[in-house]
């Protein structure tokens, strides 16, 4: 998926000879292959070794997934459908909301740009692999860490605590984890992006703070897109951020069927390959930049 | 009057290292009150969907939201001890504090005064006169001194909580995760406690006493009549989770023995 990029710039040694014949490079391809496997391997073992520190995430995302649910109770008190949610609903969509979180959420922004300004993205980028892929990686390492070892049992933990209903649909459930799955892309596109700007500003401390705040908001995490004032919704449908939270949400919570899955479907992938130009512009703009420093 | 003077110089010190990176320090308070938003945005999105929150209107949530960002700021800024256990513990930098003539725990407040959190305090007080003009709510001549009672007895109920749960790195050397889940728990505070479940008030009210950082005091100045004699109850709450605080706190640091380094 990222041909594009490694094509562009990546510094795969010895690629452009040509006469080395076939077999040097399979045998290269091959090794490469592996190199991202391993990053995906090392950084789920490494996961592993803190688990301890996950568990009381499951507490937290609970809590979160509780005072929400007590608020929304407590306001469905009076009406029986708000913004097409009825409570049942709403509750699923809370609960369903967060523990996706627990497993796309990662820290890539920061972990770019921890490399970038102590400079030992400079090592990484004469390294044969494409930076930016390698960290794709290391996420989905994490990423399967978390849906492992934090969102199932958190799902669990929910289901005991809140009356969550979990769709009987088969439909549902595939198009909920392909979903998913793309949620993590995009927001991992989000964060890289977000990490490579410390190549730009001098600090992104803030700018990362923000672009947190942001997705959590504007995702539908913290209130479902259709709630909000109809001005404010109709841009949010402009943005990248509902495909994050909001799409997968409403298939799982049936709002969306049938046909109607692979509407929101396809709204996920336009976003993941559109969010690929931005990506691969600020990559080769900034090998450009750091090789202008001096590396 | 030695500590107020420690407490100037340090404050003075502060502001010489931040304002050196201006920008940094405007962007990180503006991302600081932007996170605050969401949870503002939050009650606004709910209330165009009702028109009460368990017999509680919009401009009575907020008030009660403003209310909860002033004793936070005023926490916030004097008491920072977030990475007090890589900090003090584990680089052995508690040593250098024993060694210092003021109290240990008074020390360690001021080498990590944070004012800029004060900034969220001054807009949760415009919040509160926002939503009180709104209300129509009396100005009496103790609404003065009763806030800033308030206020002080909520802060000194987040300092004994915090105090007591940091204290905790003294007995054991893996860094727990347990302060992160208490700020997710007091977050509860800042709606009323009516719309919890029976189990959840009690926990708020009398072991994790969250409500009297948020909905119980500022029910004081809503006339909440419910709620009046729990509000009066905050410095007494106050007083003993400091008292808490400072008891297994002074017990740590008699069992510190140092990092060896």
């Amino acid at each position: 998926m990222f041909n594009a990029l490694s094509d562009a710039g990546s510094p795969q040694g010895g690629q452009d000879a040509g006469t080395e014949g076939q077999e040097f490079r399979r045998t290269e391809r091959r090794l490469l292959l592996e190199a991202y496997f391993d990053f995906i391997r090392i950084r789920f073992l490494t996961m592993l070794a803190y688990r301890l520190n996950y568990y009381t995430g499951i507490l937290i995302y609970s809590l979160n997934i509780g005072v929400n649910y007590f608020t929304w109770k407590a306001i469905y008190g009076q009406g029986e459908s708000l913004g097409g949610f009825t409570a049942a609903q709403m509750t699923t969509y809370v609960a369903v909301s967060w523990m996706a979180r627990a497993f796309y959420f990662n820290n890539l922004d920061r972990e770019i740009s921890t490399d970038i300004r102590d400079g030992s993205i400079a090592i990484q980028f004469i390294r044969p692999y494409n930076y930016v892929l390698a960290k794709m990686m290391q996420g989905l390492g994490e990423g399967m860490f978390r849906f492992l070892l934090f969102m199932i049992p958190g799902m669990a933990l929910a289901m005991l605590l809140f009356p969550v209903h979990l769709p009987h649909d088969p439909a549902a459930w595939a198009g909920f984890l392909v979903m998913l799955f793309f949620s993590f892309l995009i927001n991992s596109q989000i964060n890289i992006i977000t990490g490579l700007l410390a190549f730009f500003v001098e600090n992104n401390e803030g700018l990362m703070r923000m672009k947190r705040v942001v997705v959590d908001l504007f995702s539908g995490l913290i209130i479902p897109i259709s709630l909000f004032p109809g001005w404010l919704s109709s841009i949010l449908k402009l943005l990248p951020f509902q495909a994050i939270t909001y799409l997968p949400g409403s298939v799982f919570t049936g709002r969306v069927q049938g046909v109607g899955i692979w509407n929101v479907f396809g709204i996920q992938i336009i976003w993941f390959a559109v969010l690929l130009i931005p990506l691969f512009w600020l990559y080769r703009a900034a090998r450009q930049r750091l090789f202008v420093q001096g590396g | 009057m030695y500590h107020l003077g420690l407490l100037s110089e340090y404050l003075k010190n502060y502001m010489k290292t931040r304002l050196t990176y201006r920008a940094d320090f405007w962007v990180e308070v503006l991302s600081d009150l932007l996170f605050q938003a969401t949870n503002l945005i939050f009650i606004f999105v709910i209330f165009m969907h009702t028109n009460s929150l368990a017999g509680w209107s919009q401009d009575e949530v907020v008030f009660v939201y403003g209310f909860f960002m002033v004793p936070w700021g005023v926490f916030a800024c004097f008491v920072n001890m977030w990475n007090f256990s890589e900090r003090y513990i584990v680089k052995g930098e508690m040593d250098r504090i024993l060694t210092r003539p003021a109290h240990n725990l008074f020390q360690i407040f001021l080498e990590n005064v944070d004012p800029p959190s004060l900034i969220g305090s001054l807009i949760g007080l415009l919040i509160m006169a926002v939503s009180g003009l709104n209300l129509g709510l009396p100005f009496e001549w103790w609404t003065i001194p009763a806030l800033i009672l308030l206020t002080i007895s909520a802060a000194a109920i987040y300092m004994g909580i915090y105090t007591t749960l940091t204290a905790l790195s003294f007995f054991s050397d893996a860094p727990t995760g347990i302060i992160p889940l208490m700020y997710n728990i007091q977050s509860y505070g800042r709606y009323p406690v009516t719309i919890y479940n029976r189990v959840i008030q009690v926990l708020l009210t009398w072991i994790l006493p969250f409500a009297f950082v948020g909905v119980y005091p500022a029910g004081l100045f809503l006339q909440r009549e419910e709620m009046t004699r729990m509000a009066l109850l905050t410095p007494v709450m106050g007083a003993i989770f400091v008292s808490i605080g400072l008891f297994v706190w002074s017990r740590g640091v008699r069992k510190y023995k140092g990092a060896g380094s």
